[in-house]
Parts: structure tokens; C-alpha cells; sequence
């Protein structure tokens, strides 16, 4: 079947046919859909970064302070008072270098939970893939995580560390982060969309997950013969690799990292299958 | 012959009943575990659901403007969600040849906090547009907004009126090979709606194929070629505009034989005896409503309101704590004077059970389309019509000298 396509601005030869039928293959991610909703994800991305730092007084700076702050205070208490090992490392750079990610990830699983609920006027009202929100929540956190970076980088000037060759791993533990990220936010939004619970839970959730994460500690913590187990944690893997990348001077996360690798397909592969079920939904119960 | 753009075949929207209006905490999923343990689950009884829309089918040609009419609540809107992909069908399908864009609400996506050329990026990208394509047509999408002044002052900070015209540009400079439109030119000022309407005729001549909904009949006859009418989930008559719309028009005023066998409510009106007419030498000034209802009001509300041709709720009345017995019955609403510039207006009521909109009350029925109020009295106001204003108040000019 042919039909003359009117100029759309878009130059696209072809007439794109949608089929609509009842829900079925939910288990079908669609790919190549999401790509041409690319612009409309980074649309997502840029008025949450653009409201977040319009809504507050000093904008920015919340970025650098918050990871700033909480690095005093870990630095004060687990630090000098309860001397827990930095493995060699000054106290600031030990714990900054780990609230990098966490703060991230923590912000991400934030702004994803909600993210379904507070464009439930978008999600009635037109369509698009779903899955541009929970992905432009999670990438959102990282211009705060960009910010907050240049932070580090004063701090690794102040106390005379130079980075090593690790630090070309530094960029796939953060992907794993956003992958994480993004596997836990696929959850809890969907989750959040049929039963509001989840925003109460969340806070604990974070808590909990940060106790579990070597942010306070390091992971050399935890014995030996358990290790593999607290890899099943991916910010551990995520943590430990971040650590270890931009200092060169703790242990390489090893094992631990395929582990956590294997925990966040796990995550990714069932977020992404759950949240295209409740999808097929969600405008008639948001 | 120009090909069908839109193929519709047995589509069927089921809901959950109440699934629309709110989401479920997880103590109603564990209330409900543990109220009906035995229940087996996925086996629920046929009257928790009800059918949206319901075995419909039918094509739209390449380059035609459907109307869709009907009552509140007959599937019209779903039917708009079903082919723009908002919600998915339970049963049937639909096939779609070219981009969509749907227009079910005038400013999706904006946001206070943000500038007026901001939310243009915002909500054009929302209803489709490339960055590039939007680049390109903003000068156009502020023009036509007449915002030129303000572009770069947050949202939070323009008149409704403002953001309704903003909204409507973005989205009037969509250029999708099929719109849906749902009652979205009801906003606004008649200037203004008369731009919107202008564009939309221009969209139309440039061989793009609109479907769209709306309760002024006005607009229906003078857009469309073709209506659908869809009564109960389900498409009652289709056919040339102007012969549907008659029917339709004739159907809300009294039970036709269609459905006379089943006992829905449904209402009409007259006032000062005359059909629905006011002039110059009316009497007694009283609206008549005849009503029948399947079930007895007790402790109810009854309101009413007059709009102008813009929608805009010139006066209203309601009224609370009243009974009235179940059958045909009479009510009169008795006014002193109604001094309404000559014209037509539309009328709307609604009609409530155990209390109003604001205390619980449950809504028996609404009432958009009823027949137009004609005042067909002397002008008494100013003979201008930019300072005629909506009233027609009589005034005596007088000068005192001393």
C-alpha cells in the first residue's frame, strides 16, 4: 500500500504503519522506537537538570556541598573517631571518592521513582515510549554527578594525588552505575505507578543499600569467603571500581566487579521486562 | 478513491470499573487478598468491568475531517486515546498509515517554572517535533501566539489566557499526516478560537487527515465532511455532517425510540413557554425542565449554567438538599430578567445524587449539548459590538443641569 507523503519537515520518505492491537510481547524491547525518541529523552533530561536549578537558590552548588558535607562528616565520625581503614588513603578522598557514585545513584533511584507519577498529565495525554522517563531520570543525575567531579578534582590537587592508568576504567564502573541506576529505577517507577508505597519506602531503601555498600568502609571489610556474595550488590563492584580507578591506590575490585556485572543484567533484564508490562497499562490506572 | 489512513477493526477498550479514577495502594491489593481469600484470581465477575468502546470499526480516507459527537462518556475520548497509542485496545486493532499527533489537551508538557520559549522546546518535542523542526517554526509559533514580549519570563507569570495561546501554536504548528483533536478549541477567546479553527481548516486543505471531538455542534458542521457518532462504546450512525448532526441534535432533546426501552435520564428545556427562544415580549421568564430519571433524587443537586459561544460560564446557578421522585418530572427555575446581549448560548446541567461535586455527591448526569438558549431581544446596549459587552442592561441617559 502506497501513499503520498506530505513534506513533514522531517524529509522522511517512507509513511510509518502502526499497528495497535492488545498488549502481547511485552518482553520486547522497543529499540529502535526509543532511538527515534532520542531527542525527546534529551528534552526529559534538559528540563529536569534546567527546573532543578531553577527551583533552588543556589542551584549548582546543592551538587558539590551534598557529597561535600556528608564527606566532612564521615571524614569526622568513621574517620578520626571510630578509625575505620582508608587503606592508606586521606580520609576526604576516600570517602569522596565513594559518595561520587553513591550520590548519583542514590539521586537517580530518587528521580526515577517519581518520574512516572509526576508526568502522569504527559503519560494520558500523548503518546511516547514510556521508557524515555525512567532513562532521562537516571541520566539527568549526571550532570549533578559532572559538577560534583570538578569538586574531586580540587581535592586530588590538594592532597598531591596523581591519577593512574586505572583511571581508563573509570568510565565503565560509571556506566555500570547508570546501568544500576537504571535496572532499580525501571523497578521502583513502575512499582510507584500502581502502588504509591514505594515513595515511602524508598528512603529506607537508599539507607539500607548505603549501610550494604562500601561507602563508609572499604570492602576489604568484609571477609574473604564472603565477598562474592556482597558482589551481588552492583554499587559495591560500582563503588570499589570508582575507588580504585580515580586513586590507583586501593585493590582493584577483582572478582567482585564480574559479579556485580552479572547482578546488573540480572536487575536490567527484569526491570526492563516489568516495566514494559505495567506499561501496556499505566495510562489507565496513573 | 484516496486510501484509508486509519483502518479500525473491531477495536474494544475494557476498564476495570473505577480503574480510571485512582491507582491502588498496596493495603487495597492485601484488603482484597485477605476479604475474598477464595476467590480465584483472574476470574472476576463481568460487572467489575465496563466497556469503553466496544466492537467499533470503520476507516478514515486520506485527507478527510471526522467529527466524532456524542454524549460525555460515550467512548468518543477513548476512542481518540486507543488511536494515538495512549492506552491499548482489549480487543481488535487498529492500523495507522503516517505520523500521528495527538492534540487531547491545549498545553501538554509545560511547565510554570520555565520560559515561554523553553516550554515551546518542551511541549513541541512532547507532541513530536524535532528540535531542528522547532527551530525552524518558532518565529511562526510566536507570532501566532502573540507572546513576543514575554518569551523569556517563566510560564508561571502569563495570563491563562497567554498560556492557552502558546499552547495552542505549539501545537497548531504540528505537522503530523493525521491529527486527533479532542475538544481543545473550546479554550480561549473568539478571536482566538476563530485563528484555531482558521488553521485547522488550512491543515485540512493541505491534504492531512484530522479526527476530532467536540461538543459545538457549530464547529462540527462547519469542519467537518463526515461524523461519527458513537452513543454507549459504540458508533450509532455515521454519514454526511449535517444529517447526522440533525439526528443527533434531535436525539438529545427527547427519548427517541432507540432507546426508550432501557431508562436513561435525560432532559429538556424550555423557557418562558417558547421552545428555547427569549424575546422581547416574554412574560413569565422561566426555565422549564422536563427530566426523566430512573431512580429518585434524594438530598441531590441540580445546577445550571449559561456559557457564550467561548465557553466562558456567563452565570450559574445551584441548588442542594432537593428530592426529586423517580419518572418524568418538571422542574422551573424562575428567573426575574435575563439580560443577555442578543445571541445564542449554550446552556449545561448537571445533576447529582446524595449531595453535590463537592461533598461526595454522586454524578447522575451531565448535560453539554443541550439546545442553544436564543435571545432574540432589542439591543439595548452599545451599538458597537467591541463595547456591547455580554449584558444587555436597558439605561436611561439623562443630563442635569444646574
Amino acid at each position: 500500500m502506497s501513499i503520498v507523503t506530505h513534506n513533514t519537515g522531517l524529509g522522511a520518505p517512507t509513511v510509518p504503519i502502526v499497528r495497535i492491537t492488545p498488549p502481547a510481547r511485552w518482553w520486547v524491547v522497543p529499540m529502535r522506537e526509543l532511538w527515534d525518541f532520542r531527542e525527546l529523552v534529551y528534552f526529559f533530561v534538559w528540563r529536569d537538570v534546567k527546573i532543578r536549578y531553577k527551583q533552588t537558590a543556589i542551584g549548582a552548588a546543592w551538587a558539590v556541598l551534598q557529597p561535600l558535607l556528608t564527606m566532612l562528616i564521615f571524614s569526622l565520625f568513621f574517620g578520626r573517631l571510630a578509625h575505620i581503614p582508608s587503606e592508606g588513603l586521606p580520609y576526604p578522598i576516600f570517602y569522596y571518592s565513594a559518595l561520587l557514585p553513591w550520590m548519583y545513584f542514590a539521586a537517580a533511584l530518587q528521580n526515577a521513582t517519581n518520574t512516572i507519577v509526576e508526568n502522569q498529565r504527559v503519560i494520558t495525554k500523548v503518546y511516547f515510549p514510556r521508557l524515555a522517563l525512567p532513562l532521562a531520570s537516571v541520566l539527568s543525575g549526571l550532570v549533578d554527578f559532572a559538577v560534583s567531579f570538578a569538586m574531586f578534582v580540587v581535592l586530588m590537587v590538594y592532597y598531591g594525588i596523581r591519577p593512574t592508568p586505572a583511571l581508563l576504567w573509570f568510565p565503565a564502573f560509571i556506566l555500570l552505575a547508570i546501568l544500576t541506576a537504571l535496572g532499580v529505577g525501571l523497578w521502583l517507577s513502575a512499582l510507584n505507578a500502581l502502588y504509591r508505597d514505594v515513595r515511602y519506602v524508598l528512603p529506607f531503601l537508599v539507607q539500607f543499600w548505603l549501610f550494604a555498600s562500601p561507602v563508609a568502609y572499604p570492602a576489604s571489610l568484609v571477609p574473604q569467603k564472603w565477598r562474592w556474595l556482597y558482589g551481588l550488590n552492583p554499587m559495591a563492584g560500582v563503588i570499589e571500581g570508582v575507588r580504585w580507578s580515580l586513586t590507583g591506590h586501593t585493590n582493584p575490585p577483582g572478582r567482585l566487579i564480574f559479579v556485580s556485572t552479572a547482578a546488573v543484567l540480572v536487575l536490567l533484564a527484569s526491570g526492563l521486562a516489568y516495566f514494559q508490562k505495567v506499561e501496556t497499562t499505566v495510562a489507565d490506572v496513573v | 478513491m484516496t486510501e484509508s489512513v486509519i483502518h479500525v477493526e473491531g477495536l474494544g477498550k475494557r476498564y476495570r470499573v473505577g480503574e480510571r479514577e485512582r491507582y491502588f495502594a498496596l493495603r487495597d491489593v492485601l484488603a482484597r487478598a485477605f476479604s475474598a481469600p477464595f476467590k480465584r484470581n483472574g476470574v472476576r465477575r463481568s460487572k467489575d468491568y465496563i466497556w469503553a468502546l466496544r466492537d467499533v470499526s470503520l476507516d478514515v480516507h486520506q485527507g478527510e475531517v471526522v467529527g466524532l459527537i456524542g454524549r460525555n462518556g460515550a467512548g468518543k475520548t477513548t476512542l481518540l486515546k486507543l488511536l494515538s497509542r495512549i492506552t491499548r485496545p482489549t480487543t481488535g486493532f487498529a492500523e495507522i498509515h503516517g505520523r500521528v499527533g495527538s492534540l487531547l489537551e491545549v498545553g501538554t508538557g509545560f511547565h510554570p517554572e520555565l520560559t515561554g520559549r523553553e516550554n515551546i522546546y518542551l511541549s513541541g518535542a512532547i507532541l513530536g517535533m524535532s528540535r531542528v523542526e522547532i527551530d525552524r517554526k518558532m518565529d511562526a509559533i510566536v507570532a501566532f501566539a502573540e507572546v513576543e514580549r514575554f518569551l523569556s519570563s517563566p510560564l508561571k507569570f502569563y495570563s491563562t489566557g497567554m498560556q492557552m495561546r502558546l499552547a495552542f501554536a505549539v501545537a497548531a504548528h504540528l505537522e503530523p499526516e493525521i491529527l486527533l483533536v479532542d475538544e481543545v478549541l473550546a479554550v480561549g477567546d473568539l478571536e482566538f478560537q476563530k485563528k484555531c479553527l482558521g488553521k485547522m481548516q488550512e491543515v485540512s486543505r493541505s491534504g492531512r487527515t484530522i479526527v476530532f471531538v467536540s461538543h459545538q455542534m457549530g464547529q462540527m458542521r462547519r469542519l467537518c465532511e463526515r461524523v461519527i457518532w458513537i452513543d454507549g462504546g459504540q458508533i450509532r450512525e455515521q454519514g454526511r455532517a449535517g444529517e447526522i448532526i440533525a439526528k443527533y441534535e434531535s436525539a438529545s432533546l427527547q427519548p427517541d425510540a432507540a432507546v426508550a426501552g432501557e431508562a436513561r435520564c435525560f432532559l429538556s428545556w424550555s423557557i418562558a413557554g417558547k421552545g428555547n427562544i427569549v424575546t422581547d415580549d416574554a412574560q413569565d421568564l422561566s426555565f422549564r425542565f422536563n427530566l426523566f430519571l430512573p431512580e429518585a433524587i434524594s438530598q441531590g443537586h441540580f445546577g445550571m449554567a449559561i456559557l457564550n459561544e467561548s465557553s466562558a460560564v456567563l452565570t450559574g446557578w445551584g441548588f442542594d438538599n432537593i428530592d426529586i421522585p423517580a419518572g418524568s418530572q418538571e422542574i422551573v427555575l424562575r428567573i426575574p430578567s435575563l439580560p443577555l446581549k442578543p445571541g445564542g448560548y449554550s446552556i449545561s446541567c448537571s445533576i447529582y445524587n446524595r449531595g453535590n461535586n463537592l461533598t461526595g455527591g454522586q454524578l447522575v448526569e451531565q448535560w453539554y449539548a443541550l439546545p442553544p438558549l436564543i435571545v432574540d431581544t432589542k439591543p439595548v446596549a452599545h451599538p458597537q459590538d467591541r463595547w456591547a459587552g455580554v449584558l444587555n442592561i436597558p439605561a436611561v441617559f439623562q443630563v442635569l443641569t444646574k
